[in-house]
């Protein structure tokens, strides 16, 4: 370990430069992390070893490079496990968030009733709208949507007014991709426990920022990506309590995924094969499992407490700004480092142009939440998101840009 | 307002570049995006609101960011069919609503026929800028959602 790695550990996490890590980040000012991350060398590395010396399929062969790919990729659903307080039978590898949302709605959902409803929130990405809804519409089902305070929370006096006993399923967002906002899912959940529904958590954006326990949370599923937090593009994860994956049955069939293949019938493998149908992404999980190894060298509470400091610094700059508005709680406290604004003369896409002209990498447009837009009333919002990589320069940077746009656009 | 002229359908074909190599150079201070006359279509858009007559109307939209337009257009009864008049409704960024001011500007009372065989190019060369590769669904939604109102047009 060298000295900058010991020094991630510590406390003085905003001494160290993370940057020189990330071989992506030399050129551009990278705001843009809700979307998807910068990767380490450490997770190009762990790719590139696997595809350079032990190339093999797992599961299957027995010669030497079968054998330690099928262990590596082992050990990745083991790192993940531990990452988020499960076990390794309890960890599915899937493409990403939206196919772990997708995988639960489907399979949840073969066993809904007419009538039986959903309830999720208005602020949801359309990975964690769209499954549900169109199940929602095959089953002749109801899909709800939580709404909104003025401080864009969840409205828990709504929220205890929507959930029934007629609620089968709760999925929601702990921080939303638009907002920032926290979502107090623990809470949530405790209260759709008591009616029965079940518990889906899509942790895309908490993930990455927020220390993870699936016992603390109380929920019964729980998605993410791995390109969200360093790692490859490509692999996420679908975590279910065993006992309700022991009960639900997969919705991918195909090699991998079974136990014995009749000719009219079939029986299923074990956890978490069952719903890790055909060859797996294996370099991608063994670059999640690396990536996950380097942040928790870093440590999730000095990752939590860097963004902090990025988000107050960033949120005081950003009132500096003539015409901005952001879309969101002002507050630095219960927020992701996810900030959404609107310049008063300027279109987000606009904005986006000119920032990337001065290199510093923004999103503009909907993020994947047309319904939330269309509730605030907006067509679309710029969005600025950081990481624990990210400094006050790239702030500072991204701010003197802003200024242009006004410059520009006056 | 000066606008530029529109080149033959021939040249006009998606890739084709009559302003010269510009993709990949640096961009000069005439490529600025927003260049003032740019500017000016977006501040104050020509032909923008709803038409009291008109024959033809349809809507699209970029869901990339969001922009939204409704065109409205009034074709002659008579061959050849030329469209006599012009006007779209919608917001979205400066490329978007610049282009569709100066596309309605250059199109109206011109022969139907000839405006069903614009592309990409002609919208660009209006806009007089360089325009990537995500930016020109913002710049080219205006001709997209002319034409298709065309489609009914015999």
């Amino acid at each position: 370990m060298d000295s900058n790695m010991q020094k991630k550990g510590s406390d003085n996490h905003l001494d160290v430069d993370f940057q020189q890590d990330f071989p992506s980040l030399n050129s551009v000012t990278y705001l843009d992390n809700s979307s998807t991350t910068q990767k380490p060398k450490v997770v190009l590395e762990a790719m590139n070893e696997y595809y350079t010396r032990y190339c093999a399929n797992v599961h299957r062969g027995l010669y030497t490079q079968a054998e330690q790919a099928t262990q590596a990729f082992e050990k990745a659903h083991q790192t993940v496990a531990q990452f988020i307080g499960a076990k390794a039978e309890e960890i599915i590898f899937t493409s990403g968030t939206t196919e772990s949302i997708n995988l639960l709605a489907n399979s949840l959902g073969k066993n809904l009733l007419p009538g039986d409803e959903i309830v999720i929130s208005i602020m949801e990405h359309h990975s964690n709208i769209v499954p549900w809804q169109q199940i929602a519409k095959e089953k002749k089902a109801q899909l709800k949507y939580l709404t909104l305070t003025d401080d864009y929370q969840l409205d828990l006096k709504q929220a205890k007014k929507i959930i029934s006993k007629k609620t089968k399923i709760i999925s929601l967002a702990q921080m939303s991709n638009v907002l920032g906002t926290i979502n107090p899912v623990k809470e949530l959940a405790a209260l759709a426990h008591k009616v029965g529904a079940l518990v889906v958590i899509d942790a895309a954006q908490s993930a990455p920022h927020i220390k993870i326990k699936v016992k603390e949370l109380e929920c019964d599923f729980l998605a993410f990506s791995g390109h969200k937090l360093c790692g490859p593009t490509g692999i996420g994860v679908l975590y279910g309590k065993k006992k309700m994956l022991d009960n639900l049955e997969p919705s991918k069939f195909g090699g991998g995924m079974i136990k014995e293949v009749e000719l009219q019938d079939s029986t299923w493998a074990n956890l978490p094969e069952k719903f890790e149908a055909g060859t797996p992404n294996i370099a991608g999980a063994l670059g999640l499992a690396a990536a996950i190894k380097y942040l928790q060298i870093i440590g999730l509470n000095n990752i939590e407490k860097k963004e902090q400091e990025l988000i107050k610094y960033a949120l005081n700059k950003l009132k500096t700004v003539p015409g901005l508005k952001i879309i969101g709680s002002q507050n630095n406290k219960n927020r992701g480092a996810v900030i959404s604004f609107t310049m008063k003369n300027a279109h987000p896409h606009d904005v986006a142009e000119i920032l990337a002209r001065e290199n510093v990498a923004i999103r503009a447009g909907h993020h994947c939440a047309m319904p939330l837009h269309t509730s605030l009333k907006l067509e679309g919002t710029s969005r600025m998101s950081f990481y624990f990589y990210n400094t006050t320069d790239d702030i500072d940077t991204a701010i003197k840009a802003l200024h242009k746009v006004n410059k520009i656009f006056q | 307002m000066k606008t530029h002229k529109i080149p033959s359908p021939q040249t006009a074909e998606m890739g084709e570049d009559p302003l010269g190599e510009r993709l990949g150079k640096p961009l000069t201070e005439e490529e600025e995006l927003y260049k003032e006359n740019i500017l000016d279509h977006y501040r104050s858009p020509h032909n923008k609101g709803q038409l009291k007559k008109y024959t033809q109307t349809h809507s699209d939209l970029n869901p990339l960011c969001g922009d939204r337009i409704t065109i409205y257009l009034q074709v002659s009864p008579n061959s050849p069919k030329i469209l006599t008049d012009i006007s779209f409704e919608g917001s979205g960024c400066a490329i978007s609503q610049a282009a569709a001011s100066l596309l309605t500007d250059n199109i109206k009372g011109k022969k139907v026929e000839e405006i069903r065989n614009l592309g990409p190019w002609d919208v660009f060369n209006l806009l007089g800028i360089r325009i990537s590769h995500t930016r020109s669904k913002c710049a080219l939604l205006s001709l997209k959602t002319i034409q298709h109102g065309l489609q009914g047009v015999k």
